[in-house]
């Protein structure tokens, strides 16, 4: 390992703009004449729309034009979509809803976008928004998941006959009914996944550019995927064709899944560019965050797990609501389906799953993938029942997870996953080590005379991420392959940039990355460059998103090196009149293995450029470009344990402990990696004690701002333990896994775990807010 | 938000005139609730008369055991005022725990009570210490001033000048601060000067800020923790929101009382 190669923790390369304000986010963004919007949305959850009057809001001060969605769809504009297919049990295809990006005859939820304001400035756009006159007539309201399936329920769309949008089944319902009736031990339980408000820093935002010299559109968004947003932009939304679509996400802060999607946004804005001939510039304010933003988790489910008399797993059934919200965002059906149910073997061989799961449409914002996406549902559900299950068969939560552990490699679950990798027993030592898991019954005592109830849970997540092999994601219903792209150009002085699909928006790829070519070249890190974000600079890639830029989107440049260093290592055995077989890179020099004969690495890449004296037949340059698409999913897995006191009189959880022994494969940069953890446990336990989001029964959010929407804050969390056991992922060339959303996945069951654990009472839902845990304490007494 | 017009007053007498002279003025202090207010468009004052350049109202002054706190004067720099943390530790710690440090070193006490928040913190302390709000027009007994949810005694356009109060013997605040905001849950202050004790709750009231005398009259009898044990706190005319019940916050109110009572035991007379 160089010094800056594999395995070093070196500082992020990126942090020095950030932290001295120097980032360029899509705000920063400034045109010749461009103008500001701002979107007239619904205040009502659901209501038909009778009229839409813009004159008065036209004729305001500094308005360049007030535009609607019949405009929009006169213009040929799409509506958005679901990019992925689920079918329901019965064969019939998922019933999507027509979303059109500004709505023209119902609003479905509060935020909807119903008309655009265009002005020349944010001031003067809002001044305008408010004049515009919208008529609803009021509808009935629904925006439980539970409420929207009762006969009677209000119709949010017809396309969707009981708001139901699929019905979907995995697993042997037979063999899972058969496996119960074996069972010496059932436990059950109830359990919710609280709805989550993604909150990144940045909001969302947008400048759409049309050039009518060109006939050609720019979008600078804040997007975890240009090429995607391209893509979809193109393929179905009708915007423009691809080569006349520049994508560009420069700087954005954080995504969290959120940033995914294609929104109404960014269309409105690039057709309202070439309708106005301005460009359009859109930021979210705060509040249109907490609406608009596609939200997280919100699933309601009925879990069963069966034991024979030796405690072994027999069974799991698994039904669960998920509740998609308004319209199905790009890829809201895949999240409770296969990055869902897929997970519900955890890290346990269980012969018998039986799944099924219900997606509803209600009054509320669009839900898609948050952090995790699908597999923090899997785990809480699991990580919860089992630690149910072990309280209630009087045994150790530690031994009965070991007991039923998968325990060679691959296995094949009942739930299509083949876990090609991991080592369970070495997270839970790794992590009951860590915690002093053994002296814990001392510590509650102790805790005990000082008026507090200590309480200790815990929780072994698996997850399957570096999304994904592409046949395989084809053929359960993705529109899109899940490979990803890099180039790297040696520059003709050995300064090497690396051209990628992947996107950084929090991960420290610039720094990643660039170790990679550190490592295999002797180069420092910051000799190399990693270009990102712009469809007219990069070919075409896939992004990020599910953990998938480590295994996927460093597999592609470790490729693309290969065929660098392949080149590199013949012009050099060229130069050095040396067997190419002998060539080895080192420390920057390229050598003739065991003689004092080298060339350094720069004069290599003159040598290729000058093109005098290079192999005969060769072409010149030192360019290579790779496609990488997976054999298989990576299987992060570990053991997360929480230990809590808690204030019985006040109902207040603190953390005091909180161990994180993951496997994410080999690691380029622990540092980066071990922030990635910080950051995913912050969010996990934010979701367990911290974040609720409510609706009222018309449909308005009630925790719309921070003032009522807990973030987690410093002083919420403790200091963390993280600590890493590696076996290696066998998929993939670097051997990595994935590292981005481990910390939210396995984090909120073991906080729950835990605080269960300290009150007595099983009966808790996140949030476990200091009210609910008083209440859980009152219920018990 | 709207347009405004903004001035900046150099004196109380200034900023009343510039205020007869706007439409529908507003006083700035802080601007820590104004502000987010008219950025949200929810206020569109056409005048912002801003007082916090006005010296007159600025500062604390100590005579004494008397304490006098101008109306501009931050957070911050009640909570680090020396003099009166010996005096009164409870009101700068009070003010050590409002918010963060960013509203700390905006918001004023003038504009804290002004608004009236049925959260805020101060109203506790100013009617527990039975302080005397004073105005450019008159002097008003704390009891008197507070009347309902961001409702006080202030008449349109009077402005608040200082806050007077005779220090405590002992006294303490204790402070459940809502999970998201920050503000009270269920704020307690208890003051004990000579044999009366005056215990003050924030947070709680669906009236705002009140006084919890069948703990007065427990302690006036027994100034320790445990005369308390037996207090119920009636839900009947408390708040209730999403984050704490009526019931949930007649148990903080009790407990954050016993916990204000301990804390003054255990520090040195
Ligand atoms: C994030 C956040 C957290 C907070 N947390 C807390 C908390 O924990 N506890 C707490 O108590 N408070 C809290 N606050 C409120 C804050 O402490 C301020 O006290 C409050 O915002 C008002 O003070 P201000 O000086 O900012 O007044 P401004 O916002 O400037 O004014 C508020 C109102 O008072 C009027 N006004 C101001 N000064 C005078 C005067 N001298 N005479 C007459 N009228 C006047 C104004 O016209 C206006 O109507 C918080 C605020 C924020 C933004």
């Amino acid at each position: 390992m160089g010094v800056e190669g594999i395995g070093a923790r070196v500082l992020r390369k990126e942090d020095k703009r950030f932290i001295t304000g120097k980032g360029k986010y899509t705000d920063d963004m400034v045109v010749p004449g461009m103008k500001h919007a701002t979107f007239v949305r619904s205040p009502h959850a659901h209501a038909r729309i009778t009229g839409i009057d813009v004159d008065a809001a036209k004729a305001m001060s500094g308005v360049v034009a007030v535009l609607t969605g019949s405009e929009l769809k006169a213009d040929g504009i799409g509506n958005l979509i679901c990019g992925w297919m689920i079918h329901s049990k019965d064969g019939t295809p998922m019933k999507m809803g027509a979303w059109s990006p500004l709505a023209t005859d119902k609003v479905r939820y509060v935020g909807d976008a119903v008309a655009i304001v265009i002005a020349d400035t944010k001031g003067e756009a809002r001044d305008a928004a408010e004049a515009v006159e919208v008529s609803y007539e009021e509808l009935p309201v629904v925006v439980n998941a539970l409420d929207a399936m009762q006969q009677g329920a209000p119709e949010i769309h017809a396309e969707a006959p009981d708001n139901l949008i699929f019905d979907w089944d995995l697993g042997d319902e037979a063999a899972t009914n058969a496996a119960f009736a074996k069972a010496a031990h059932v436990t059950s339980m109830d359990i919710v996944n609280n709805r989550l408000v993604p909150n990144a820093m940045e909001p969302r935002a947008t400048l759409g550019v049309y050039d009518s010299g060109e006939d050609h559109y720019t979008c600078w968004t804040t997007s975890q995927n240009p090429h995607v947003a391209r893509l979809v932009m193109s393929a179905f939304y009708n915007v423009a064709p691809e080569n006349k679509l520049r994508v560009i996400a420069p700087d954005v802060g954080g995504g969290f899944g959120s940033k995914i999607y294609i929104y109404p946004e960014e269309i409105t804005c690039l057709w309202a560019s070439r309708k106005t001939g301005v460009p359009v510039k859109w930021v979210a304010d705060r509040t249109e965050s907490f609406l608009t933003d596609a939200h997280g988790r919100d699933h309601v489910t009925h879990a069963e797990i069966a034991f024979d008399s030796d405690h072994r797993i027999l069974g799991l059934k698994v039904a669960t609501i998920a509740n998609l919200g308004a319209y199905m965002s790009l890829f809201s059906s895949c999240v409770p389906t296969y990055l869902y149910a897929t997970l519900l073997s955890g890290q346990y061989a269980i012969p018998a799953i039986h799944a099924n799961v219900k997606t509803v449409y209600t009054n509320t914002a669009p839900v898609d993938a948050y952090r995790g996406a699908g597999r923090p549902e899997a785990t809480y559900v699991l990580e919860r029942i089992m630690e149910t299950a072990a309280r209630e068969l009087k045994i150790s939560p530690a031994e009965l997870r070991r007991k039923n552990f998968v325990k060679s490699f691959p296995h094949q679950t009942p739930v299509i996953m083949c876990y090609d990798a991991g080592d369970f027993d070495a997270t839970l030592d790794a992590a009951m080590n860590a915690a002093d898991y053994a002296g814990f019954e001392n510590r509650r005592q102790e805790a005990a005379k000082r008026g507090k109830l200590r309480g200790i849970g815990m929780s072994c997540y698996i997850e399957a991420c570096g999304l994904a092999p592409s046949s395989a994601v084809g053929s359960l219903g993705a529109g899109v392959g899940l490979w990803e792209s890099a180039e790297v150009r040696v520059n003709a002085v050995g300064t090497i940039e690396i051209l990628t699909g992947s996107h950084s928006h929090g991960q420290g790829h610039e720094t990643t990355f660039a170790q990679l070519a550190a490592e295999r070249f002797g180069v420092p890190i910051d000799s190399v460059s990693i270009v990102h974000g712009d469809t007219d600079k990069v070919q075409m890639g896939m992004g990020t998103y599910g953990s998938r830029s480590g295994a996927v989107g460093m597999s592609a440049i470790a490729k693309a090196l290969d065929k660098v260093e392949a080149k590199a290592k013949k012009i050099a055995a060229h130069l050095l009149e040396a067997d190419e077989a002998d060539i080895e890179i080192k420390n920057g020099d390229v050598r003739v293995a065991g003689t004092d004969k080298s060339v350094p690495w720069f004069q290599v890449a003159l040598a290729a450029y000058t093109a005098h004296n290079l192999p005969s037949g060769m072409e010149p340059g030192l360019k290579e470009g790779a496609f990488y698409d997976p054999s298989n999913f990576t299987f992060p897995g570990g053991c997360h344990i929480c230990e809590v006191e808690i204030d019985p009189e006040t109902g207040t959880t603190e953390i005091v402990q909180f161990v994180a022994a993951d496997d994410f494969g080999n690691i380029i940069n622990p540092m980066i990696v071990e922030g990635q953890v910080h950051g995913g446990l912050a969010q996990g336990i934010g979701q367990a004690l911290l974040e609720a989001t409510h609706y009222d029964a018309s449909g308005q959010l009630l925790t719309a701002s921070y003032m009522d929407y807990t973030m987690p804050r410093a002083v919420d969390l403790p200091s963390f333990t993280v600590t890493n056991t590696v076996t290696a992922c066998p998929s993939n060339p670097l051997g990595v896994k994935g590292c981005g959303e481990a910390g939210a996945i396995g984090s909120p069951p073991a906080v729950i775990n835990a605080v269960t654990d300290a009150i007595s009472n099983n009966n808790l839902a996140m949030p476990a807010t200091p009210q609910n845990v008083w209440a859980a304490l009152q219920a018990a007494k | 938000m709207y347009e405004t017009q903004y001035h900046r007053a150099t004196s109380v007498e200034g900023a009343a005139r510039q205020m007869g002279e706007a439409e529908d003025g507003k006083y700035l202090a802080g601007g820590m609730t104004l502000i987010p207010t008219m950025k949200q468009r929810l206020a569109s004052p056409s005048d912002l008369v801003d007082l916090r350049r006005i010296e007159a109202l600025k500062g604390v002054k100590i005579t004494g055991r008397t304490v006098r706190i101008g109306a501009v004067t931050s957070h911050y720099d009640v909570s680090t005022n020396v003099e009166l943390a010996k005096i009164c530790p409870a009101i700068t710690s009070l003010a050590g725990h409002i918010g963060d440090p960013q509203v700390r070193n905006m918001g004023t006490i003038g504009g804290s009570i002004a608004n009236n928040d049925p959260a805020a913190d101060y109203p506790s302390a100013l009617l527990a210490l039975d302080a005397t709000i004073v105005t450019n027009r008159r002097s008003i007994a704390a009891a008197d001033y507070f009347i309902g949810l961001f409702e006080t005694a202030l008449e349109p356009d009077e402005i608040i000048t200082a806050v007077e109060f005779t220090a405590p013997d002992r006294a303490a605040y204790k402070k459940f601060p809502n999970p998201a905001s920050l503000y009270a849950m269920a704020g307690v202050f208890v003051a004990k000067s000579g044999d009366t004790v005056r215990v003050a709750v924030t947070g709680a009231g669906e009236n705002g800020v009140f006084r919890l005398e069948d703990a007065e009259t427990a302690l006036a009898a027994d100034f320790h923790a445990s005369a308390l044990d037996n207090l119920t706190v009636d839900p009947n005319g408390l708040l209730s929101d999403l984050h704490a019940s009526a019931e949930y916050r007649a148990n903080l109110v009790k407990v954050m009382a016993k916990r204000a009572v301990a804390e003054i035991a255990s520090r040195p007379m």
